[in-house]
């Protein structure tokens, strides 16, 4: 049978405000599928014209695909969130761009033929399901030197990208994590992330993290906004003595979920849902494990080479800050400054938090806020690195393009 | 505050054993720029299955928390305070055991006065106040929200209800003064009065909010989530709660009207809680809450130190907590599995129980009798009374296709009860038939199999003295409707052995029943009882007593119905032949009424014309009674049968028919549906000097069911 590729859009996102992992963070008895359920119920809230029972399938990320993240997540949430039983779903995985394989995975489906809408989220409760729990490598991984030991460790990883660039040292990483900051203190000013995050009712019974009872996370717990360069200069650095990563340059532990609709660019037309991005082109590339932070730059390259563009046609960057030094390489590698104002415009993992699974949403959704802010802009690309030695990448067209 | 304060403590002092509800304090900023906000959150420490309450410390606790929020309103530190509960539960009103424990009226009131004082805070803070009932919320949970300016209720909320007036208080934390004020008195005679009444029916988040007890409505998924973005615009001002104009005209009489019919109907003016109830909501009708809190207190007070809501509330416990571990049950871990019951008869009471069990069990049943022709008719009944529930909604399509399947009719018993576990016969009442059907089905039955009777009257050891296995025979009594009465009056025989008798009682439980163990004695509890009582208004009449004058006797304890309407419901034949059997037995006590005689053997089913109104005695019946002439009055006849109730009660529990007095209570309530106010019975015959003057002592020691002395 003949049959056309359609174009797939980025209709909506949202996020919960992310927190931080562990006893005195905001979600430390908050269920992790309970973040990805109160995502999928504001987009239905917030885009009425969406039938729910129109959605095609429901695609929920988690790394540790355990307990509140287990049970075919996809499925168990659309159920919690309300949608109809007829309403199908699953789980993905692919580490810290789980979220963003769920998307283009939808997308993909989609741009077949197979669906024309979809929810694709991520969820990554780190205080709940710590990184590394239930893991079992194969041994041999070691015994036939297929990794290093440092491979599993993110935070080696990121000291090994510094050994291999030795110019991209602890202060430029420094630097980079103050601006992250400011640029996210001053996004907040500016009203440009709180439009996007789902409030979440916290219960709290111990009173060692403060006042009891319900509360309500309406804000990012992880900022820091004041950071100084002179702060972060005492900071430990936890992976290797006298090393160069510390909790300052890099995005912490955290808890947190977000969720999109994916449509097919005619049926969103049709609904008269909201375009806010074109899908372009994607990539998934694989590096050594032991330097996973390099992903992004060979995945970029394909992504960029699938869609016919160069580097130069980027204008707005998204890239997931796990580690400063892993932005700077990809910056460093296509000639782009560290403080290029089309990088992160709103701040990054460093300052918001970066609840694995769930960031490549968070990343997209960042995107759209700034082409609709900037219509002058076609063409803007959300990238982060992923354990194990991989690199993700989605190029998106600017729908208000042209319609200066 | 301080003057609550102290009240509190004192109260504290004689009520240890109080869960101790929390109060916490949480500040957010509401969304959308809404502002800072104070979040007080009730929570006693425990999951749902410990419900949130009010004791005095919790009270206590509470004013110290609005003393907090009070003080960052004064200071404009905050736009709003809310109020809402741990996860499943808001909070289920006033600590009952809290209640048992005043011996005092001064303590009555005082534990009324500081509800009034605390809860009246959430309506002067200086800031709007927030209700957000994300669960359970019953009595005093579902009051305290009505003290403050808004409310919301979780679509997911089960169980809210004001169910004092069920339990012989009233809601006297303001609920009879605000709710009519708020939604109007004849919604609030729904809720105070009529819901109570009805088996304590509850309402549901929509209901809730349809009978606009709260301004707004979220689903349970994100339902505080939403709540907060709703007080938001509400504080905001971009959303205005509307609502409507509540009619203090006519329609407050006729609500009031209507209120008394519902309750005489129920409680035949015998209980005062539902008019205490009502005369607080006709008081509300102006509006003016002071005078209403104040009577409030009052009314709780009187109801507190009276021996009626002791009585209830010592039902309750009965129902709630007694029913649910049967005393003298052996342990359950020597219950049998069952996975497919035989019924012998497939009469109506054969079929009821095997619609019963089918439902319950979810096993196959198989019903069998001495003929096809009956034996279809049976199974048809029951699967035409699947089809009505499936076409009422009561089951999915594949739950009745299931449950159809599982019933099925069979004329050889040896196929049907090859691999049964369990067996219970329901045909005519006569020992030699039963015997003769035990001993057929002994053949069959595979060793385990317990085999059950649904006998009323006969002696279950006599029906099991020819077995090979004895052991294994228990009696299984139901009360009609089977669907309906919770009772069922487990019969341990002289030989029954502990695994039977654990396999009984495992197969109640999920039949959901509440089983009581009753020694194998004639006609049990509940029929013995009945048929006492039943004798001596019977014998008045005899003796020449008017009938109209011996049925109005009992009037004044607000029984469900009167002695000879009940003779109609379970008909002069059965109700007859019980009391040949107990005259039998005993013959000093139980006398067999010839006039009772003559209308069975008129072939007469009823004594009363059919048709509603006030009841008259058939004249086809009159004129068939020959009777005495010595007529006594009312009060005579009321004596003579309590006295006769005090009696048996007295003499079964030196037989030992049942553990203890609470058991016949038990029965009483949940067999005859004998009321709350009266505890059963044996409360009544205690408060009403009957049981002292029978038997020269009381039956319950003084404080159980009854106000502790001072």
């Amino acid at each position: 049978m003949p049959r056309n590729v359609r174009d797939v859009v980025f209709v909506d996102g949202v996020r919960t405000p992310f927190g931080k992992a562990g006893p005195k963070g905001i979600y430390h008895e908050t269920r992790a599928d309970d973040l990805v359920i109160k995502c999928i119920r504001e987009l239905l809230r917030r885009n009425p014209q969406l039938p729910p029972e129109r959605v095609d399938d429901v695609a929920v990320a988690a790394t540790t695909q355990i307990g509140d993240q287990g049970l075919t997540l996809g499925r168990t949430a659309a159920i919690l969130a309300g949608l109809p039983s007829s309403v199908p779903g699953y789980s993905i995985d692919r580490m810290c761009a789980g979220a963003l394989t769920a998307v283009t995975t939808s997308a993909a489906s989609l741009a077949f033929g197979a669906g024309d809408i979809a929810i694709a989220g991520g969820v990554e409760h780190m205080g709940r399901h710590p990184m590394g729990e239930g893991v079992d490598p194969n041994p041999r991984f070691v015994s036939e030197k297929l990794v290093d030991d440092s491979a599993l460790f993110m935070g080696m990883t990121a000291e090994n990208l510094h050994d291999r660039f030795p110019h991209l040292d602890r202060a430029r990483a420094d630097e980079f994590a103050v601006r992250s900051q400011e640029k996210a203190a001053k996004a907040y000013a500016d009203g440009k992330i709180q439009a996007d995050l789902v409030p979440v009712a916290v219960r709290r019974t111990s009173p060692d993290a403060g006042e009891t009872g319900w509360g309500l996370a309406t804000a990012d717990e992880p900022m820091r906004p004041g950071t100084t360069r002179e702060g972060l200069a005492g900071l430990k650095t936890p992976f290797r003595p006298h090393g160069r990563v510390t909790a300052g340059n890099a995005a912490g532990l955290n808890d947190g979920a977000t969720a999109s609709v994916i449509a097919a660019e005619e049926v969103a037309r049709e609904l008269g849902l909201p375009v806010k991005m074109r899908l372009v082109s994607y990539a998934f590339a694989g590096v050594e494990p032991e330097v996973m932070g390099y992903g992004p730059v060979p995945a970029t390259r394909k992504a960029l080479a699938r869609a016919g563009l160069g580097i130069e046609d980027i204008g707005l960057f998204e890239i997931n800050e796990a580690f400063a030094v892993q932005v700077l390489a990809f910056l460093d590698h296509y000639g782009i400054a560290d403080d290029d104002a089309r990088v992160n415009r709103y701040g990054g993992a460093i300052a918001f938090g970066h609840p694995l699974a769930s960031s490549g949403v968070r990343l997209m959704t960042q995107l759209a806020r700034q082409f609709e802010d900037q219509p002058e802009v076609r063409y803007g690309l959300t990238t982060m690195c992923v354990g194990f030695g991989m690199g993700a990448t989605v190029i998106w067209e600017n729908p208000q393009w042209g319609n200066r | 505050m301080s003057g609550v304060a102290e009240v509190l403590r004192g109260a504290a002092e004689r009520f240890p054993g109080e869960v101790v509800t929390q109060a916490h304090v949480r500040h957010l900023d509401l969304p959308d720029g809404g502002g800072r906000f104070a979040l007080i959150t009730l929570d006693n420490g425990f999951d749902h299955t410990k419900p949130t309450t009010f004791g005095p410390r919790s009270l206590a606790g509470l004013d110290a928390a609005l003393d907090q929020v009070a003080a960052e309103a004064a200071a404009g530190e905050i736009v709003g305070v809310g109020l809402t509960g741990k996860p499943f539960v808001f909070a289920v009103g006033a600590d009952l055991k809290g209640v048992g424990v005043l011996g005092e009226r001064a303590e009555a009131v005082a534990i009324g006065t500081a509800g009034h004082e605390v809860f009246r805070r959430f309506g002067a803070l200086g800031v709007p106040s927030f209700t957000y009932y994300n669960g359970a919320a019953l009595g005093g949970g579902v009051e305290v929200g009505l003290h403050c300016t808004y409310r919301t209720v979780s679509a997911a909320a089960g169980a809210l209800a004001l169910p004092e007036v069920f339990l012989g208080l009233l809601p006297g934390w303001g609920g009879c003064t605000l709710l009519p004020n708020l939604i109007g008195a004849d919604r609030a005679v729904t809720v105070i009065v009529e819901n109570a009444l009805a088996q304590n029916r509850t309402l549901s988040g929509a209901a809730f909010h349809e009978l606009g007890i709260a301004d707004a409505l979220f689903e349970g998924a994100d339902f505080l989530e939403q709540s907060l973005a709703w007080t938001s615009a509400v504080l905001r001002g971009e959303l205005v709660v509307g609502r409507p104009e509540v009619d203090r005209g006519a329609a407050w009489d006729a609500a009031l009207a209507r209120g008394r019919a519902i309750a005489d109907g129920r409680v035949h003016g015998a209980a005062p809680a539902a008019y205490r109830a009502l005369d607080l909501i006709a008081l509300a009708r102006g509006g003016d809450l002071d005078a209403g809190f104040a009577a409030e207190t009052e009314g709780l007070a009187d109801l507190i130190m009276g021996d009626e809501l002791r009585s209830s509330l010592y039902a309750f416990d009965l129902v709630q907590r007694r029913a649910k571990r049967p005393v003298g049950a052996p342990d359950k871990s020597l219950a049998r599995p069952v996975t497919k019951v035989g019924v012998v008869g497939a009469g109506l009471m054969a079929s009821q129980l095997a619609l019963l069990f089918a439902r319950r069990l979810e096993v196959p049943v198989v019903l069998t009798d001495i003929d096809q022709a009956r034996i279809d008719k049976g199974v048809a009944w029951v699967h035409g009374e699947i089809d009505a529930l499936r076409a009422k909604g009561r089951l999915s399509g594949d739950k009745a296709n299931r449950l159809k399947a599982a019933v099925t009719g069979e004329l050889d018993r040896a196929a049907a009860f090859a691999d049964a576990d369990f067996v219970i016969e329901a045909v005519f009442e006569e020992l030699g038939l039963k015997q003769r059907i035990f001993a057929e089905l002994e053949a069959v039955v595979p060793e385990h199999a317990v085999l059950a009777t649904n006998t009323s009257s006969l002696s279950v050891t006599a029906m099991a003295a020819g077995l090979k296995h004895p052991e294994r025979v228990v009696g299984f009594h139901f009360f009609n409707p089977v669907a309906v009465l919770p009772l069922l009056e487990i019969v341990r025989a002289e030989r029954t052995d502990d695994g039977a008798l654990a396999t009984a009682f495992g197969v109640a439980k999920k039949l959901r029943k509440s089983a009581v163990l009753v020694k194998d004695a004639p006609a049990f509890v509940v029929n013995r009882v009945l048929t006492r009582f039943m004798g001596e208004v019977l014998g008045a009449i005899d003796e020449g007593t008017p009938a109209d004058v011996a049925d109005r006797a009992l009037a004044p304890l607000g029984l469900p119905m009167s002695p000879i309407q009940l003779l109609d419901l379970v008909g002069p034949a059965v109700a007859h032949h019980v009391a040949g059997t107990l005259h039998e037995a005993y013959p000093g006590r139980f006398a067999v009424s010839p006039n009772l005689a003559r209308v069975v053997a008129a072939g007469k089913r009823t004594l009363y014309l059919p048709g509603g109104g006030e009841p008259r005695l058939d004249p086809e019946v009159a004129a068939l009674f020959e009777t005495g002439s010595a007529a006594l009055t009312e009060e005579q006849v009321r004596t003579r049968a309590l006295d006769a109730i005090a009696e048996e009660i007295g003499l079964m529990l030196e037989e030992g028919v049942v553990a203890e007095a609470q058991d016949i209570d038990l029965c009483l309530i949940t067999g005859a549906g004998w009321p709350f106010h009266l505890g059963g019975i044996t409360p009544y015959l205690d408060r009403a000097g009957v049981s002292e003057r029978v038997l020269g002592r009381r039956l319950l020691p003084r404080g159980v069911a009854s106000v502790p002395a001072a």
